[in-house]
């Protein structure tokens, strides 16, 4: 007979392992890029502009993924670039996750005036064109990863703190709060031990796809170019770059966007994984 | 009265009737509870009876203190508690505690067993409380590492009375406990609760809406309509002489076997 829960397991493990492994040749290459990026990601050579990638006709042993238009080469690029974009999804990710959550617990759980303040301030939030209001906020604070992280995390806290309320008020309404009170739980234990464990799913869920969602937003900054310096590569930079000869050299376009692509999707799919892995209600 | 655990007089409890506001101004008040009177002696097992709506899950919540009443007294051992703040009510909690009608949502989906047994204790999962209560509701003490999703009703239902009684409480609040139960183990849930009053010398209040269900279990019924009493007696007298017209409906309402017909 077949088991259906058989089925289902197997293919949470499968979404679980490959995001995890993509994440790992992230992560790997953003600490490790000083070794294992095969040149200099900032070494200019016109003469070797546009090499195509190393399968095609006319490539040069050493630059695997070709170069651009300014002889640098793009293997390198990408790996040095998985510094930028796994700096914001970690810092950015974690920040917005941080204080969203915590707006939205108080507000969902506490109610009154707390609740009506800070919705208030997340529907004004939100009625604002997220990209226009982060390119403004970069040209008030100054290019720099630094005001990238602050611009990610004033916009995107709204995301955490809708969400993250909607779910507490859910919960609130359960049983096992009113049996906590009987229990004689303090209004902030029970919000802690009882109603977090519950809304913790949601958030981890908000989390990865919040990281992928920063290294986006960091990529959008970089194409219009109010990210980070020049001399610090970034897909969004790379992109940028390469849309300017994407008849010449397309692979200075493609490649960051796939490393770009995977890294959201591997975001976003090990969130659900590790929910379906680990909590125990899906388990 | 020192004998009495609870001495409630006068009891009121009302809502704005939010399906009634005009425009403007303030929303009518909807009674819930209309001025309710009576008192629960030590070690009672009272039964409060009625059909839906009649208040009896407010009255409990009352009791509880999950409600506040807008009117009466309600004296627990002796004290007022009608109006205690949250902090205030705090001291008292470990004292009164609640079985609740929906096992599943009354359980924290995302703690185990043993967890939710032990928290309010302020013990840990290996205590021998724990281990304690689980035996007494008739459950192995490795169910302390399991899930209330990984669970039957009639288990669940047998975690929320060891949550209770672990605690040692003076009175125990049961609202519609085995209401969301099948047949059998509506039975097995009632003897357990019949053993445990017999055994730990309980105070209880059973709500339910089935007479046949207080009937084993109480000492004395309070039938409730509309949030007033229209009738408090004791349970044998209730059946033999109901006195009252809606408590005759109720108890026309048991269905009785009758083995004389086929089907």
């Amino acid at each position: 007979m077949l088991d259906g829960r058989g089925l289902i397991r197997r293919r949470a493990g499968a979404r679980l392992w490959l995001s995890g492994l993509w994440l790992t040749v992230f992560v790997l290459a953003a600490v490790l890029a000083p070794l294992i990026s095969p040149q200099d990601p900032l070494a200019q050579d016109l003469m070797l502009e546009r090499l195509p990638p190393a399968w095609v006709a006319g490539s040069e042993p050493g630059y695997w993924l070709g170069t651009d238009s300014l002889g640098r080469d793009v293997l390198s690029r990408i790996i040095y670039g998985a510094q930028v974009a796994l700096a914001v999804a970690l810092v950015a990710g974690l920040a917005t996750c941080l204080i969203g959550s915590a707006l939205g617990l108080v507000a969902g759980f506490y109610r009154g005036w707390a609740d009506r303040i800070i919705s208030r301030i997340v529907d004004i939030w939100m009625a604002f064109p997220p990209v226009l209001f982060a390119i403004l906020l970069i040209a008030v604070l100054g290019t720099g990863l630094t005001s990238v992280i602050l611009a990610i995390v004033i916009i995107d806290w709204t995301r955490f703190c809708r969400v993250v309320r909607a779910e507490t008020l859910n919960q609130s309404k359960m049983d096992y709060v009113h049996s906590a009170k009987v229990a004689g739980f303090t209004r902030l234990r029970t919000l802690l031990s009882e109603i977090l464990p519950n809304v913790l799913p949601v958030i981890v869920a908000l989390l990865t796809l919040e990281m992928g969602i920063a290294v986006i937003v960091e990529a959008i900054l970089s194409f219009v170019n109010l990210s980070i310096s020049t001399d610090q590569p970034t897909w969004g930079g790379m992109i940028a770059e390469g849309r300017t000869s994407i008849h010449q050299a397309w692979w200075v376009l493609v490649f960051p966007l796939i490393a770009l692509f995977f890294t959201v999707l591997s975001f976003a799919q090990f969130g659900e994984g590790l929910r379906e892995r680990f909590d125990p209600v899906l388990r | 009265m020192a004998d009495s655990i609870f001495q409630v007089s006068d009891l009121r409890v009302d809502v704005p009737d939010m399906t009634r506001k005009p425009l403007f101004g303030a929303a009518p008040r909807l009674e819930i509870l209309k001025g309710i009177s009576f008192e629960i002696p030590r070690g009672a097992v009272l039964g409060i009876v009625g059909g839906s709506g009649s208040g009896k899950t407010t009255l409990g919540r009352t009791l509880v203190r999950l409600v506040e009443p807008n009117a009466g007294r309600l004296l627990f051992d002796g004290r007022d508690i009608a109006h205690l703040s949250d902090a205030g009510m705090r001291p008292l909690r470990p004292r009164i505690q609640m079985i609740f009608q929906d096992p599943m949502s009354s359980l924290n989906p995302r703690l185990t067993v043993g967890r939710t047994i032990a928290a309010p204790l302020g013990a840990k999962v290996s205590d021998a409380r724990v281990k304690a209560a689980l035996e007494q509701v008739g459950l192995p003490a490795d169910f302390a590492g399991r899930y209330p999703h990984e669970l039957s009703g009639g288990q669940r239902q047998r975690v929320g009375i060891a949550r209770a009684i672990a605690m040692r409480p003076d009175f125990i609040l049961a609202d519609e406990i085995v209401s969301g139960l099948d047949v059998s183990s509506q039975a097995q849930v009632l003897m357990l609760l019949e053993q445990l009053v017999a055994d730990l010398g309980l105070t209880l209040v059973f709500i339910s809406h089935d007479l046949s269900v207080i009937r084993r279990l109480c000492s004395r019924v309070i039938v409730l309509r509309a949030g007033e009493i229209v009738e408090d007696a004791a349970t044998a007298d209730l059946f033999e002489r109901p006195r009252h017209a809606y408590t005759r409906e109720l108890l026309d309402a048991i269905p009785i076997p009758d083995p004389s017909v086929r089907w």
